[in-house]
């Protein structure tokens, strides 16, 4: 009796197994297939990772709006984490007044194109007040100017492979020959998070048509459903792509080389 | 050596109600899943707060700005990184484990047995009773320790459904992807950091009722409560059998 029953118990246990396991297989399969698996999957905490993207991802609708606050919200102080970058380019860049900027934007687009700050500053503005947190627990409250970047996309015509949106500071050593040397402070974010109406590039703050240089002159992006250190500053080449495996270390973002999560929707 | 002895003699005198466990298998697993996930969120909660620790009401805060607690902790950046990972990981795994033991408590009446306490026994007499004696470090009888407590099961019914719910809002309050889908989590707490602020203080809340939890676990007979939580049985089990 008992041994029979120890048998049917063994084998059940085998099928639950043997259905867990190829039920996982299919799962990862699904959930690359559909994006829901960030670029820092690896290892023990990559689990954890994997499981809030995804979750975050299939329950979190592409659409939902972050909270607009009022211009009576706006933060007194806004916190400053990180100096302006100190090389002789940006240096010259910022006492020329960005005159000589260009924004480059390549990778799979069908027209890579270079915009200077006049000219994003022609397309069709909007102002966001948004909440902004830090990973380290500060935040602030601020007013962001610049234009969606979903209208620069348009502009440019992102071809269909694309899944990543990736931005380069001038704190990075964005002219590097061989993608794989990039180090700093650069950053991606997946098309769900690029297409998002509220994803601003953003070249003004609090009123001013122009970027305090700590806040990232002369432009930044803003990703208000994700913390602020997505937002990278000091933007000079955004490129578009279909994997984040090939610049720097793969992990998608310079932030998490240094160990910091690529997704920051937390 | 004198808690052993001391169980040994209640497994054999008490040996009819041993016959069930003490806890159920499922009761057990997620117990101890739970410990090591707790400790993983306490370490690097910890971990996180460090890098800012100071508590602010309200929707923002930060340095410069009037706070509610300056923690006397100086200001360490540099380990929310690997403190966030592991948070998060934790947080999963204490979460599915709790996916597992609510629906299990409800429907084994776990939590109508074992943790809802008896209109009677709630009188306050009888709990202040209870307090007093935990108090002078009385140990339990035999009779008191197979079952819990009025105090007992309104400290754990406390933990699982007050503290538990409260320190997952409150996080997932935090996050700014969720609060673009469901604001009021975020404003009902009355911000992004009074959320952060009352996440921390239902951590502490859980951390003390940890501390009390260990010091009644030791009164009542460490290795004997420990090996109930274990296998299901505190006392040595073949002898009865």
């Amino acid at each position: 009796m008992s041994e029979r029953l120890s048998r049917r118990k063994l084998i059940a246990t085998g099928v639950v197994a043997a259905a867990g396991a190829s039920g996982l297989g299919i799962a990862a399969r699904l959930a690359d297939r559909y994006g829901l698996i960030p670029p820092d999957d690896g290892g023990i905490y990559g689990v954890g990772e994997t499981m809030t993207y995804a979750a975050q991802r299939v329950l979190v609708s592409r659409h939902a709006l972050a909270r607009e606050y009022t211009r009576s919200d706006i933060s007194k102080i806004a916190p400053i984490k990180g100096a302006a970058p100190e090389d002789e380019t940006y240096q010259r860049l910022l006492a020329g007044g960005f005159r000589d900027w260009r924004l480059k934007i390549d990778g799979l687009v069908a027209r890579p194109s270079f915009f200077s700050l006049a000219e994003l500053k022609r397309f069709p503005s909007e102002s966001h007040v948004f909440h902004q947190a830090c990973e380290e627990g500060w935040s602030f409250i601020a007013e962001w100017i610049g234009v969606p970047l979903s209208y620069v996309l348009n502009l440019v015509g992102v071809r269909p492979q694309a899944k990543y949106v990736v931005f380069f500071g001038f704190d990075t050593n964005f002219e590097a020959a061989d993608k794989q040397t990039i180090k700093g402070k650069w950053n991606s974010i997946d098309m769900a998070d690029a297409w998002h109406r509220q994803t601003l590039l953003a070249y003004g703050m609090n009123g001013q048509e122009f970027l305090p240089a700590g806040h990232g002159a002369p432009l930044r992006v803003r990703i208000p459903r994700q913390l602020g250190g997505k937002s990278t500053k000091y933007l000079s080449w955004i490129t578009v792509t279909d994997t984040v495996k090939d610049i720097g270390k793969g992990f998608g973002a310079g932030g998490t080389e240094r160990g910091f999560s690529w997704y920051a929707g937390i | 050596m004198a808690e052993i002895a001391y169980l040994a003699g209640l497994a054999i005198r008490g040996s009819d109600s041993l016959d069930s466990p003490r806890h159920s298998a499922v009761v057990r697993i997620t117990h101890w899943i739970t410990t090591v996930s707790f400790f993983g969120l306490l370490v690097s909660g910890i971990a996180i707060l460090i890098a800012h620790p100071r508590l602010y009401w309200g929707e923002t805060g930060g340095v410069g700005t009037p706070s509610l607690i300056d923690l006397p902790i100086p200001f360490m950046i540099g380990h929310s990184g690997w403190g966030r990972y592991l948070h998060f990981l934790s947080a999963w795994i204490s979460v599915l484990t709790g996916l597992v033991y609510a629906p299990f408590g409800l429907l084994s009446h776990h939590f109508g047995k074992n943790l809802l306490p008896a209109r009677a026994d709630l009188a306050w007499s009888r709990v202040a009773r209870i307090v007093w004696n935990d108090l002078r470090w009385r140990r339990p009888t035999e009779e008191e320790s197979l079952t819990y407590n009025a105090v007992q099961r309104l400290a754990y019914l406390a933990v699982v459904f007050v503290l538990f719910p409260l320190i997952i809002l409150t996080g997932l309050a935090m996050s700014p992807a969720i609060a673009s889908v469901v604001p009021l989590l975020r404003s009902g707490f009355g911000g992004q950091q009074s959320a952060r602020t009352i996440h921390f203080f239902v951590a502490v809340a859980l951390v003390l009722f940890l501390c009390v939890h260990i010091a009644m676990v030791c009164l009542a007979g460490f290795a004997g409560r420990v090996r109930a939580m274990i296998t299901g049985y505190s006392g040595a089990r073949k002898e009865c059998s």
